[in-house]
């Protein structure tokens, strides 16, 4: 606090009274800005199945140079479902359909610094859109089939988050692991409803029934969500594989015990398949950078 | 609308699909793909999907027959009334009725499938459906006149009712249908579940009570259409798991049928039409975070409470019958026909009357919000007068006059109270004596209410700039350039000061004056923006409130209102709180900008809440001060002045000071 009064004063100090727009990257804007992106992932097929339907596709943009520019990332894990491998077409042409949506209405257009305007869509717009988008495609080309589908955008420290199904989105902070999403399954509005306990809920007969995936309908309801991932905070994607095995203090400690987010997700899938690896194991981790 | 599919994997998704749908036939899928299930047996829905993108591309064939088509040498196709999924609905000539035209509906099911076995395990469902039908006689349930079968096509010939089904009314219906014609649909209803619920035969559960499976003709009876997944109750054998999404009970999940299944559907069916708020978009079982005043205050408490006893978690919690429910209905029905003619009552506590600690008249209106600070209350009006009131008695302390309308409201920092006049001049005024300290003159009026920091008082002006000002000299450190009038008050971030202005640009200013980014919206920003440390919430004329990341003011979510926004939002416990001229007060999350709730008032809220612990307060242009539970919405009470109430509050121990164009500032009990 003093330190910016300090800094607050200084800027006063001499400053005209008409605004100029020269200015130079302040020691707190460098530290939002990201160097190496901090990122890793794996997907695996588990112990017990024969093929992958999960996917996970990472995307991501850096400018090195002098010039301020947000770092941007595309995280999206899809689990599908559906027989003669039509899960895992599912999943991929989900995830590719979303990303190719989000980064033609987000990111290129932001490459060219376009201005921020209500005219554009607004980011979880941008994510509700692809979703929706790849809801079509999976329901015109792999009908019978449907999968899970969340897709994290980071824009330099603030993460968009649009989900559907039971894929989590989880934010890693000096308080612990912090659940963003809610899954769309009955179980867990059975919990929220108080027909459930968490307990009872571990071999209820319908812990995988969903009731929103896309391909499943013509209209896809969305939840999304903003969140800031402060310096040195991770955002964690993975798929029920990796949360029904691995509990919440185990995903805590292996992430902090790692030296790097690919470790901590090469140790987070191999815990779940310690623990059964009954479904496939998909988790990508990015960390905020420290600057 | 859906139905449990089982995949390869055992992961199983809830399918919405069409209204004409025959669920009887996934219900026997369904038990051949769960016996397939290892093997990776496809989705039965695969060929409904198939169908209907077929359906889709080419009409005309595969089901759809064209219009002048003849049937069993009887019935002539006129046209296609529903098509989707495995059934298509016609409405047909009945010619064996030769003097008269006697229309029918005729439901056409077409097997497209290659497999012999599901082809007859169609025709079996079809033919259950059809013995069900035929042996009932309601006046609430649709006709069954004949059925045959030609090829691969099974037809049901119907009673055709002439009118819409309730989902298609409330779609065309602007504003909520109305509580008598909600109660009398569904006592109507519950005529027929009662019907069918104590049939000799054995109970027959609908399980699929849902507005799109309700038709109502033109005489306000309703009929219940649709009986593809009725089945015969039997015992306390489980059945498999099928039902509408967003209509259905816990326990239907579970695969079990039972006549209370079809009495919550029926709440989840009159909630839908009194709130209109879609169950299939919302989480399951979600009803009672979503009470239907939320959306529509007007519905009566009584009604309220029928429906969320239909909507009980527990079965056992429920109407025992429909009978029971009925009776319920009747009850209130009666009761409401005697008093309170439009159905609009407030909840107990809201008529609890409010008596005002004190009220204290000036000479014109007061469109400014008071500030608090140090046991005195500051307050500009239209008189050109600063007043400062004692906070405890509202004994008239000091008053300054300047030469034009005070509409900004005062802030104090250190001492000074500093005020905006529409005589274009920021004063700087002792907060205990009314002395004049300087005047800081700009080049237009000023409706911006000041906000001081560092040292700084910071306002904007008509004349199109920010300005930051020396507390102690009244000097411009420096001033900021806008594309429009600035009205809007500067809110002071830890990295950057954001304010709105009338050509419609929310801008992020540093505090050295320099620009960071800057947002357009479609109209003008008069309202002033709430921050977090992640986020920017600010409302615009162009009737949407923005949800802009502070860093870089990339729009991340936008929330559109029926009116333009000139309140500004709070944000508290992760929600933005927001008037609009809409008459609205909202309530959205401030993470996805998703709708919490929102409280409708009689007149425009262009005032901005104030939070003061699990309350939110307001003022309304239908002269009424408000106060909701800031979870839930619900009124705690309503106090009423003379005049609209464009001025937003403050509080200060337990004392709520806000300002009404009757000419009175008002403190409240909060």
């Amino acid at each position: 606090m003093l330190t910016s009064i300090v800094r607050y004063l200084r800027r006063f100090l001499g400053c005209e009274p008409a605004a100029s727009a020269a200015r130079s990257p302040s020691g707190e804007d460098s530290q939002s800005t990201p160097g190496r992106l901090q990122l890793g992932w794996v997907t695996d097929v588990g112990q017990v199945r024969d093929h992958n339907e999960d996917t996970a596709l990472v995307f991501t943009a850096v400018q090195d140079g002098d010039d301020e520019y947000p770092g941007f990332g595309l995280f999206v894990v899809a689990d599908g479902m559906g027989g003669h491998r039509a899960g895992e077409v599912a999943s991929s042409l989900a995830a590719r359909t979303a990303v190719h949506q989000i980064t033609r209405q987000s990111y290129l257009p932001s490459l060219l610094g376009s201005e921020r305007d209500a005219s554009h869509p607004a980011l979880t717009e941008v994510l509700i859109d692809a979703m929706q988008a790849a809801n079509k495609a999976v329901s015109e080309d792999v009908p019978g089939s449907g999968t899970t589908l969340i897709c994290a955008l980071v824009l330099g420290t603030q993460a968009y988050i649009a989900h559907v199904g039971d894929s989590r989105a989880y934010a890693l902070t000096d308080s612990g692991l912090e659940q963003i999403t809610q899954d769309h399954s009955i179980v867990e509005r059975l919990i929220a409803s108080g027909q459930l306990t968490r307990e009872e809920a571990v071999d209820h007969p319908q812990r995988n029934v969903l009731y929103r995936a896309v391909g499943q309908s013509s209209t896809l309801e969305v939840e999304t969500h903003v969140r800031k991932i402060r310096p040195g905070e991770y955002l964690l994607l993975c798929s029920d594989g990796l949360w029904d095995l691995v509990g919440d203090e185990d995903i805590v400690d292996l992430i902090r015990a790692a030296t790097s987010p690919q470790r901590a997700c090469e140790n987070l899938v191999a815990a779940a398949n310690e623990a059964g690896g009954r479904d496939n194991i998909t988790a990508i981790l990015w960390r905020s950078p420290l600057g | 609308m859906s139905d449990d599919q089982e995949t390869a994997c055992g992961k199983k998704a809830m399918t919405p699909s069409d209204p004409l749908e025959t669920h009887s036939i996934k219900d026997s899928l369904s038990s051949s793909t769960e016996t397939d299930e290892e093997k990776g047996a496809a989705w039965e829905d695969r060929w409904d999907h198939q169908r209907q993108a077929a359906a889709e591309r080419s009409p005309g064939v595969d089901g759809n027959l064209p219009k002048g088509f003849l049937l069993q040498n009887r019935y002539r196709v006129l046209t296609v009334l529903a098509f989707g999924g495995m059934s298509a609905v016609y409405k047909a000539q009945d010619l064996r009725f030769s003097k008269a035209k006697r229309i029918c509906a005729l439901k056409e099911m077409t097997s497209t499938a290659s497999d012999p076995a599901v082809r007859s395990m169609i025709l079996r469902n079809f033919e259950r459906e059809t013995n069900i039908l035929a042996t009932l006689s309601h006046p609430g349930i649709v006709q069954v006149y004949d059925c045959f079968t030609e090829g691969n096509r099974s037809y049901l010939v119907l009673e055709y009712v002439r009118g819409k089904d309730l989902e298609a009314i409330l779609d065309e219906t602007r504003g909520f249908p109305s509580e008598a014609s909600v109660i009398s649909w569904a006592i109507q209803i519950c005529d027929v579940l009662s019907y069918l619920h104590s049939r000799e035969r054995g109970p027959i559960v609908f399980r699929d009570v849902k507005p799109s499976n309700i038709m109502l003709d033109g005489f306000g009876r309703i009929r219940l259409i649709d009986f593809g997944i009725a089945k015969m109750f039997q015992g306390s054998k489980k059945g498999t798991m099928i039902g509408t999404e967003g209509y259905s009970p816990p326990e239907q999940y579970q695969g079990i049928s039972d006549p209370r299944v079809d009495i919550y559907a029926l709440g989840a069916t009159i909630h839908h039409l009194l709130s209109k708020r879609d169950p299939r978009l919302e989480p399951p079982f979600s009803f009672h975070q979503r009470p239907i005043h939320q959306t529509n205050p007007r519905v009566s408490p009584e009604l309220v409470e029928v429906v969320n006893k239909a909507l009980a978690y527990d079965a056992c919690d429920r109407y025992g019958s429909a009978e029971e429910m009925q009776r319920a209905l009747r009850g209130l029905h009666g009761a409401r026909s005697v008093s309170d003619p439009d159905g609009f009552s407030l909840p107990a506590d809201g008529n609890k009357p409010i008596e005002p600690r004190w009220r204290f008249a000036m000479e014109d209106e007061i469109r400014s919000s008071p500030t608090v600070w140090n046991g005195t209350v500051y307050v500009g009006a239209y008189d050109h007068n600063l007043y400062a009131l004692d906070a405890a008695t509202g004994e008239f302390l000091w008053k300054y006059a300047t030469d034009g309308g005070i509409a900004s409201s005062p802030c104090v920092y250190e001492g000074t109270v500093f005020v905006g006049s529409a005589d274009r001049v920021l004063y700087a005024v002792d907060a205990s004596d009314g002395r004049i300290r300087w005047t800081c003159p700009t080049e237009g009026r000023i409706w911006s209410s000041p906000q001081a920091a560092f040292h700084h008082v910071f306002f904007g002006s008509d004349d199109r700039h920010l300005y930051a000002v020396n507390v102690d000299s009244g000097r411009v450190a420096w001033r900021f350039e806008a594309d429009g009038k600035v009205r809007s008050s500067p809110h002071l971030g830890e990295e950057a000061i954001y304010v709105g202005c009338e050509a419609g640009i929310v801008y992020a200013v540093d505090t050295g004056g320099d620009l960071r980014w800057r947002f357009r919206a479609r109209r003008a920003i008069t309202s002033s923006p709430a921050v977090t440390d992640a986020m920017v919430y600010v409302g615009a004329q162009d009737k949407c409130v923005y949800g802009l990341d502070a860093r870089s003011g990339w729009l991340a979510w936008r929330y559109r209102t029926d009116g333009p926004i000139i309140s500004s939002p709070v944000v508290s416990n992760c929600i933005v709180f927001i008037g609009s001229a809409d008459n609205h007060l909202y309530a959205l999350d401030a993470e996805s900008g998703r709708l919490v709730w929102r409280y409708g008032t009689d007149g425009q809220v262009s005032s901005s809440p104030v939070v003061l612990g699990s309350s939110i307060c307001f003022g309304s242009v239908d002269g009424g001060v408000y106060s909701l539970d800031a979870e839930t919405g619900d009124l705690r009470w309503r106090f009423q002045t003379d005049g609209p109430v464009t001025s937003s509050p403050a509080a200060a121990d337990g004392v709520i000071y806000i300002g009404s164009a009757d000419r009175h500032l008002y403190a409240l009990p909060a």
